[in-house]
């Protein structure tokens, strides 16, 4: 059982704040780190393992410093994000390799259980340079594993695997993590973290925008005010039922550039809806048009992206 | 992929130390003399070793051509050049491309890693510059004087103090190759070969030092081979240059970060 301790930690490199007074705890089981790309999640990756020393805040793991510890790294295995390996060396000669640098008794059956564990026998005996990028990721993963650590950082190691390798990966996360591994994923994918992780940190902008179970991760999304895109027959009086019908906080007529305010409003006029209750918006909406007789060109969702996601969680 | 079952529990010691890892070394030669880069390393001392015998059936022995070719090319260009390839090319292209992280995320002391790196530096630079500058003395004027050892051992141990200063340089910027090549070939190859105060801060003067004592003042002289630092002072510095180059080079890398994608 392992215990890594990210306490009121900044990094900053010159004038740019990469990690911003962020406190986190990660125990036994998969911990997902989810965030947009430039979020801070390989920084804090690299803080965790010991490659980088907060500009404030400490990082322990069981209350021994991480930073200048190479002692510590008999208990952490790490999945860089980076690609570069020793590609003129065979991936079984890579992993034996590693063992070896970890001082293990018999790196030979360590290194075979690791190659067997990341599935990648059969390729064993080729130079790493002629690997496929899935395969790459399995030989990273394998030098993580060959010493059985009790905590594992994994900086987006989705990246490259097909559905099948993503899968399995999966799988094997979820095992250790029930086995009491301290495992932590950082992805920029929603959906993966949610499959594997028990736990979820968000990150946003350096930031530690949410903490929680990827259930409440999910509804913290959910229920965050949507805004929709509408283009109708007769946006005023769409806009005056919408308020009427309390399901959205705020409904903004948006003219084309030059367009007078007058009544009539052209059909290049658009309608933004903040939506607060999106099931009962989308149920209503079409009910509205229907017995105002107004006719709805176009309703689409203006704001799906990860990013405006994000960026709602660390405004709340 | 399936679940790992429990391995043998590695070494309760919390460090792996040492003066030398065999792994490490392994990774840093296999690194270092790749199909492409050994035919380049081998390209110095074959030009070398080609010119001395071209010269020897030309010209005869003369060892004040001897002295200008081994010396004046060999051992004051080629060695810190080969310096320059083996000794940051030990380290730095891993800091570079981020693979030294498969190095550094383990519990190997990196004092053992430096010196390790060091010594591989050190053996590619006195194989393939230091050995090949004496063994074209040796073409060019045989084994009746002293010059050929003179020079082979002022080679060796020139090489020695440029694999750890280089493979520092390696580790402490990533403008390392660029560093190591305005210090061989301007600094003292050109600035210490004019300013007198400079001399004596040049590796290649200590390892003169060396040479001189092995072939006699007066041939030295003659030869325009003398040292601008006694023996004793030259042989002090390259050893302190050494360890404390190959020290500090662990030093930093207990230190050395490691930044993200982002």
């Amino acid at each position: 059982m392992a215990t890594l301790k990210i306490d009121t930690v900044s990094r900053w490199f010159g004038n740019v704040v990469a990690v911003n007074d962020v406190t986190m705890e990660f125990g036994p089981g998969v911990t997902g780190l989810l965030g947009p790309n430039g979020a801070g999640k390989s920084t804090l990756i690299n803080m965790m393992g010991g490659f980088l020393p907060p500009s404030s805040g400490a990082v322990t793991l069981d209350d021994a410093p991480v930073w200048r510890n190479e002692g510590i790294y008999r208990r952490i295995g790490l999945v860089p994000e980076r690609e570069a390996m020793y590609d003129g060396v065979s991936g079984y000669d890579f992993v034996l390799a590693n063992a070896k640098l970890h001082g293990l008794p018999d790196a030979a059956a360590a290194t075979k259980r690791a190659i067997e564990t990341v599935d990648l026998v059969e390729a064993q005996s080729r130079p790493i340079s002629t690997y496929s990028k899935g395969m790459r990721q399995r030989a990273k993963l394998a030098t993580a594993l060959v010493h059985d650590p009790q905590v594992l950082l994994l900086d987006e190691p989705f990246n490259g695997l097909d559905p099948r390798q993503r899968i399995h990966l999966m799988d094997l996360l979820r095992t250790m993590g029930k086995e009491g591994r301290t495992v932590i994923v950082s992805s920029h994918i929603l959906e993966e973290v949610e499959e594997l992780a028990s736990r979820i940190e968000v990150m946003v902008s350096g930031r530690h925008a949410a903490s929680g179970g990827f259930r409440e991760i999910r509804k913290l999304m959910t229920e965050r005010p949507h805004q929709y895109t509408i283009r109708s027959g007769d946006d005023r009086a769409l806009a005056s039922a919408i308020i009427a019908e309390r399901c959205a906080s705020a409904v903004q007529l948006v003219l084309p550039k030059g367009a007078g305010t007058a009544p009539g409003v052209s059909h290049d006029a658009t309608l933004q809806v903040q939506a607060t209750d999106v099931g009962e918006f989308v149920r209503v909406l079409p009910r509205l048009a229907l017995s105002r007789g107004i006719r709805l060109y176009e309703v689409s969702p203006a704001d799906e992206s990860l990013e405006s996601v994000f960026a709602y969680l660390v405004a709340r | 992929m399936s679940a790992q079952p429990p391995l043998a529990t590695p070494p309760k010691s919390e460090t792996i130390g040492g003066p030398f890892n065999l792994t490490v070394a392994q990774l840093t030669m296999r690194g270092l003399l790749g199909r492409r880069r050994v035919i380049f390393l081998l390209a110095l001392p074959g030009l070398l070793i080609a010119l001395a015998i071209l010269i020897r059936a030309l010209a005869g022995q003369d060892d004040e051509v001897t002295a200008g070719v081994a010396g004046g090319l060999g051992v004051a260009v080629f060695v810190p050049l080969m310096g320059v390839i083996a000794g940051t090319g030990a380290i730095a292209p891993e800091i570079d491309d981020g693979s030294i992280v498969y190095l550094l995320a383990k519990p190997l002391s990196r004092h053992t890693m430096a010196t390790t790196k060091a010594l591989v530096a050190m053996v590619t630079i006195v194989v393939f510059s230091g050995l090949p500058a004496g063994l074209a003395a040796f073409l060019m004027s045989g084994a009746d004087n002293d010059l050929a050892l003179g020079l082979l051992v002022g080679g060796c141990a020139a090489g020695i103090a440029y694999g750890a200063v280089f493979l520092l340089l390696g580790v402490v910027t990533r403008s390392a190759v660029l560093f190591g090549l305005l210090y061989a070939l301007i600094w003292e190859a050109v600035v210490g070969s004019f300013v007198p105060g400079a001399k004596t801060l040049s590796i290649s003067q200590w390892a003169a030092s060396i040479t001189e004592a092995i072939i006699g003042k007066d041939t030295a002289e003659s030869l325009n081979m003398e040292s601008a630092v006694d023996l004793g002072v030259g042989i002090t510095l390259l050893v302190i240059v050494t360890i404390g180059a190959t020290w500090y080079a662990g030093r930093r890398l207990r230190s050395i970060r490691l930044a993200g994608e982002e």
